[in-house]
């Protein structure tokens, strides 16, 4: 396992602003996973030597929350929400033809690091129900069809 | 003390104001079935996530069942245990358990010890009712413990005692719903981890998710070779708790019995560890009298406080967190590699066996020593200096399976010449015994002086962190005694921190020492268990006629014959050791 000084300096300032508190290990993996993208397992062991907590804690913690994330993400995250009311209208068909379009599961990165699938609970945007997030850019009604274009904004 | 009034199955009866359901059922004699729920008395442990929901009880007034473990008991509560609704839950749950779970009792590692296979008993579980999804892991094998995650419950006891007792963090629960278990972090092997291998998990697992590696059939297949000498050692903990896999009442001595079965097996040579722990303390204490008197003699570069170094857990534990400390503890072998060593060189010579030819084997209450045992340094051309390590449990089932009426043996004596033994060193079981001992052997040799008075009162009981001041004739010795990992972490970081006071410190990584062992028999949470160990130890020393270590006179003869003196290049070689620094090692580059 390797990790830069630099990114050693960073987290340990975002523990920091936590004071080190364990009882803070989830804000601190939140701010470290906005930092790096993800939490591989390099910046979860650094986090638990400065929190002075296990890394069995940590990484327990990690693979509790959907949320975080040991996969790097792509340059562009897509989220599929399959809260309640983006199923009814048809948010699975959806996901599918992401999922076929970019020939990644949920939870992957395509080869070339661009785009990212997952799926989320809920963004509390029900009346544009289904909703895609690319990014913080929210789609709403999106169609079979709709998702082709999408991609597409994001091609070149 | 307030009391109040509460009403169990139409009876009423008056409990402490802030006791559970489940304790204020306990002492009027009403039993509520528990499963995940543990309680360590005199470890001042409790242990109650309320995962498992066996223990729920009807609370008149309250819609919901409560787990009967986790709710206080208030003024004139009307608690029912019995109605059809409690044990239909209770089933339920039972069921549903059981449902993911392998359901290999047969053929399963603690059949006829096994807490949930109990509870099926208890609860007449006739079909597995409910048939769905089961988990399947891999199986998970270390030098020690063995993980098959199939078999685990939730219960999260092993959690409490790596995490909270121990504080080794080797294990978590990872994560969520059907897919959540307990493991090492990104669900390295426990090999890779940082487990100390002290076995509490395993000594608290209601099923055999968590079991010790089985060495008894290999055993067997050497003792039924001809061409091999076998040798078996006795650690002191064992001879307290054998007993109890054969209905013995805890605290039963059990040592001419168990040399007699260990014969009846067919080792060659039944000898003791309690030599072996006899010349522990030859060499400890003659490196502790080196340390103090040059720190009292003014050198300043001296390492103070001694840690003693007999338990592999504790040792790997400083390896793991404390590695800028591993210059402190003695570099004394533990008893059981002190034996290893002295059994394949001096033993070997005096039979005119060849080393190869020679397999030693211990009878352990840990499952640490099975790992010690392995580790590269205590081997001489790839020949480990122990071949096997069995837990007492291990012991147990080869003597059942042997078909020997433990009960009817007639006792025997330990052979020589590694048999022979002091009572300072059966103590070594016990927390408190391996610093009682040294302080008997230190005192003479640092005043020059008789001791007389051999027990050393302050230095025995059960809590967690305990210190006293012995007078060497006029120098105050300070010494410092912990069980159980998490206390041992309390004074190291002390000494971290510049601020400890003591020149020695007696450190066992289970709770109670050794007679709290991952390998013993289970106490299923009964600390009164370990207390009846505890005494039989200390009544085993008050029987022994040699009180000290150097009085012992095959120690004296092994030193006259072949070691020269303590601490000789000789006895550096054979008997002492070195540490390593294994803490998880991340690599920081220049970005």
């Amino acid at each position: 396992m390797t990790i830069c000084e630099n990114n050693v300096a960073k987290l340990q300032t975002i523990c920091k602003e936590f004071n080190c508190d364990k009882g803070e290990l989830i804000n601190v993996l939140h701010k470290a996973q906005t930092t790096f993208g993800y939490l591989p397992e390099e910046v979860q062991q650094i986090v638990a030597q400065n929190l002075n907590t296990s890394l069995a804690h940590v990484y327990g913690v990690v693979s509790f929350y959907s949320f975080f994330t040991m996969t790097p993400k792509g340059e562009f995250p897509i989220n599929i929400c399959t809260g309640t009311a983006c199923y009814v209208r048809g948010a699975e068909k959806v996901l599918h033809e992401f999922k076929t379009l970019l020939n990644i599961k949920v939870g992957e990165t395509t080869k070339d690091d661009k785009f990212s699938l997952s799926s989320l609970r809920c963004v509390g945007a029900c009346g544009l129900a289904p909703v895609v997030l690319v990014g913080e850019k929210v789609y709403g009604r999106v169609t079979l069809d709709g998702v082709q274009k999408i991609l597409d904004e994001y091609q070149q | 003390m307030d009391t109040i009034n509460i009403k169990i199955d139409n009876k009423n009866f008056q409990v402490p104001k802030g006791t559970s359901i489940l304790d204020a059922a306990k002492s009027v004699g009403v039993k509520i079935p528990t499963l995940c729920y543990m309680h360590l008395h005199d470890l001042n442990t409790t242990h109650k996530p309320t995962g498992c929901r066996i223990c729920v009880v009807e609370v008149e007034g309250r819609k919901n069942l409560v787990p009967a473990c986790a709710t206080e008991c208030l003024p004139g509560m009307v608690i029912k245990n019995q109605t059809i609704r409690v044990l239909n839950s209770r089933k339920t749950v039972l069921e549903l358990i059981l449902s993911d779970h392998p359901a290999d009792c047969l053929i399963c590692a603690k059949n006829g010890d096994c807490d949930l296979q109990s509870m099926a008993q208890e609860m007449g579980i006739r079909h597995y009712y409910y048939k769905g999804e089961k988990s399947t892991y891999i199986k998970d094998r270390s030098p020690a413990i063995r993980r098959d995650m199939d078999k685990c419950i939730s219960c999260r006891r092993c959690l409490t005692m790596c995490n909270d007792i121990q504080t080794v963090g080797a294990l978590s629960a990872i994560n969520r719903g059907f897919m959540s278990v307990v493991a090492p972090a990104f669900q390295m092997n426990l090999e890779e981890s940082v487990c100390t291998y002290c076995g509490q998990c395993v000594a608290v697992c209601p099923t055999a998710a968590l079991t010790e590696i089985d060495h008894t059939k290999t055993v067997i297949r050497h003792l039924a070779d001809p061409s091999k000498t076998v040798v078996v050692q006795t650690a002191p903990a064992v001879r307290a708790a054998l007993g109890e896999e054969f209905g013995n009442e805890p605290g039963t001595l059990v040592t001419g019995k168990m040399t007699a079965a260990l014969k009846d097996l067919g080792f060659d040579y039944v000898f003791d560890t309690d030599f072996a722990a006899d010349l522990t303390i030859m060499e400890e204490s003659a490196e502790l009298l080196d340390r103090l008197t040059r720190h009292l003699n003014g050198d300043t570069t001296v390492k103070l406080p001694l840690l003693t170094s007999c338990c592999p857990g504790w040792v790997s534990f400083f390896e793991h967190h404390f590695p800028d400390m591993k210059d402190i503890p003695s570099t004394a072998r533990s008893p059981q590699q002190m034996f290893g060593a002295i059994a394949k060189t001096y033993l070997a010579d005096k039979l005119g066996v060849k080393r190869e030819d020679m397999v030693v084997v211990s009878i352990m209450p840990c499952l640490a020593k099975k790992y010690e045992s392995s580790r590269d340094e205590f081997k001489t051309n790839g020949n480990p200096d122990v071949d096997f390590v069995l837990s007492t449990r291990e012991l147990a089932r080869l003597i059942k399976q042997a078909g020997i009426d433990f009960e009817s043996l007639e006792h025997e004596d330990f052979d020589h010449p590694m048999g022979e033994s002091s009572g300072a060193s059966v103590i070594f079981g016990t927390t408190g015994g391996v610093i009682e001992a040294a302080v008997r052997t230190a005192y003479e040799i640092f005043t020059k002086q008789k001791l007389h008075k051999v027990d050393f009162q302050q230095l025995r009981g059960m809590e967690w962190i305990r210190e006293s001041t012995i007078d060497f004739n006029g120098t105050p010795i300070k010494i410092g005694i912990a069980h159980g990992l998490g206390n041992a972490r309390k004074l190291l970081e002390e000494i971290r921190a510049g601020k400890s006071q003591y020149h020695a410190i007696e450190i066992m990584a289970c709770p109670g020492g050794c007679i709290g062992g991952g390998g013993q028999p289970l106490h299923h949470g009964d600390s009164n268990i370990l207390l009846a160990r505890q005494k039989a130890l200390y009544t085993a020393d008050k029987a022994n006629i040699i009180r000290k270590s150097h009085e012992n006179p095959s120690i004296k003869k092994l030193y006259a014959e072949f070691l020269g003196s303590p601490m000789s290049e000789k006895a550096h070689k054979l008997l002492h050791t070195q540490y390593f620094d294994k803490s998880s090692h991340i690599e920081i580059t220049k970005n």
